[in-house]
């Protein structure tokens, strides 16, 4: 686990020490996440106590995993850090504003972040509104369903384990194609090389995902 | 939606995620993830696989008052953003484009009309209605065309597509799209760059009608 730098832990904001899930007994608090609370990942914990409490300590838990992940990634495309830092900043605001939009159904906290964050960049380096897909409305009186939560967090897993596998050069193709340094007509012509096993695991991800989203309708 | 055989292949799904395709494609690949259940869990496992390169990153030192400030502004008042709903057939990111009005068509010619919804170097996203039984001009591509059917249907040399459906044609497609007979055929279709009509006269048109 990443340990922040001292620069990062502005002490004026941290409390203590944040619980390990989200409390016990809130009102907010909903039942399936009590249940199965530990087999939640920490940042899905912080990030549900965000969402259901506006809970500003996970909050700044989650700053201080992603903000540091987010400049690195910024930074890659040439952005100066001044700037880059601007950018981590609106993205952080955007995803406690929308957090009421997050599921942990269908999208762990890291690809939710990863979504918001290309949304901004856009947005902010190209001053113009990204197209994004239309929002899918959850069905009335749902509540997390804590066995897709946790079968998508156990897929992502399975994900990373196969990431792991690739050489060096093909890891570094991978993250070419998803950080945004490559353009679709050279993603084309690698394709299929490292993305093998990452594909199936993709195709696995994504039964998951459908499954989930016979759950939803559209406004 | 049921029916869509015609999908977003994976590296324009993956170019989309990453924040690599321009503004017209990123336009029909948001319509058709509205409208295809399919290429929205593809997208989600996309950007899983995005989210985990993320997580993976090594940090890299932010400013000590970065926090500070982001914590300064969350409880700043925040302005209500004007967004505009799926109207009849055309998908909530069409419905932007658009402004939230129906289309204004530009006549082409032979009933075909167009409307242009963005153009800048980068390219061009353009809703076109073709009347039933109508064929668009026989042309190719200096690059990639991609064409969503928002109503009706129509052939060409590559097959058949039906409502939800995109055509991806790249620079080799020579192809002579024909509506379905029936109601108008109305598509969003963008490319990256200026279409290439084989007969003289639309050629000369293409500056004046920006296809």
């Amino acid at each position: 686990m990443f340990e922040a730098p001292d620069a990062l832990c502005d002490d004026s904001l941290e409390a203590p020490v944040a619980p390990a899930r989200v409390s016990e007994g809130t009102s907010s608090c909903r039942e399936s996440d009590r249940v199965t609370g530990e087999a939640y990942s920490e940042t899905t914990v912080w990030m549900l106590a965000v969402r259901d409490q506006r809970d500003k300590v996970a909050f700044g838990r989650l700053f201080d995993h992603f903000a540091p992940r987010l400049k690195g990634v910024i930074c890659r495309s040439g952005l100066p850090p001044a700037q880059a830092e601007d950018i981590v900043q609106d993205v952080m605001l955007t995803v406690w504003r929308k957090a009421h939009m997050f599921d942990p159904g269908r999208a762990q906290v890291s690809a939710w972040i990863y979504q918001i964050a290309r949304n901004r960049q856009i947005d902010i380096l190209r001053k113009e509104k990204r197209p994004v897909p239309e929002e899918l409305k959850p069905v009335e009186d749902t509540e997390d369903d804590a066995s897709q939560v946790v079968a998508l967090e156990q897929e992502t897993q399975a994900l990373r384990a196969a990431l792991k596998t690739l050489k060096p050069a093909q890891r570094d193709m991978v993250e070419r194609a998803y950080l945004g340094e490559l353009t679709h007509a050279e993603i084309k012509a690698e394709t299929g090389l490292p993305l093998g096993t990452i594909k199936s695991r993709i195709r696995l991800g994504l039964e998951k995902l459908r499954h989930e989203l016979k759950g939803t309708e559209r406004k | 939606m049921t029916g869509i055989t015609h999908h977003i292949p994976d590296e324009l799904l993956i170019a989309y995620a990453a924040g690599n395709l321009t503004k017209a494609f990123s336009l029909v690949v948001a319509a058709h993830v509205s409208m295809c259940d399919e290429c929205r869990a593809r997208l989600g496992a996309h950007e899983a696989l995005g989210g985990a390169l993320l997580d993976d990153m090594p940090a890299t030192e932010v400013s000590s008052g970065l926090k500070g400030r982001l914590f300064d502004a969350l409880d700043d008042p925040v302005a209500i953003e004007q967004r505009h709903d799926r109207a009849g057939i055309f998908p909530a990111p069409v419905m932007e484009a658009l402004g939230g009005l129906p289309p204004k068509w530009k006549p082409l010619g032979l009933g075909v009309r167009q409307m242009i919804l963005d153009h800048d170097r980068s390219g061009s996203v353009r809703l076109l209605y073709i009347p039933g039984g109508q064929g668009v001009p026989d042309h190719g591509h200096n690059g990639l065309e991609l064409t969503m059917v928002l109503q009706g249907a129509f052939r060409d040399e590559t097959g058949r597509f039906g409502v939800g459906d995109v055509e991806v044609a790249d620079g080799d497609l020579e192809h002579e799209p024909i509506a379905e007979d029936g109601p108008a055929c109305i598509c969003l279709a963008a490319t990256d760059a200026s279409l290439r009509f084989r007969s003289f006269v639309p050629r000369l048109l293409q500056p004046i009608f920006r296809i």
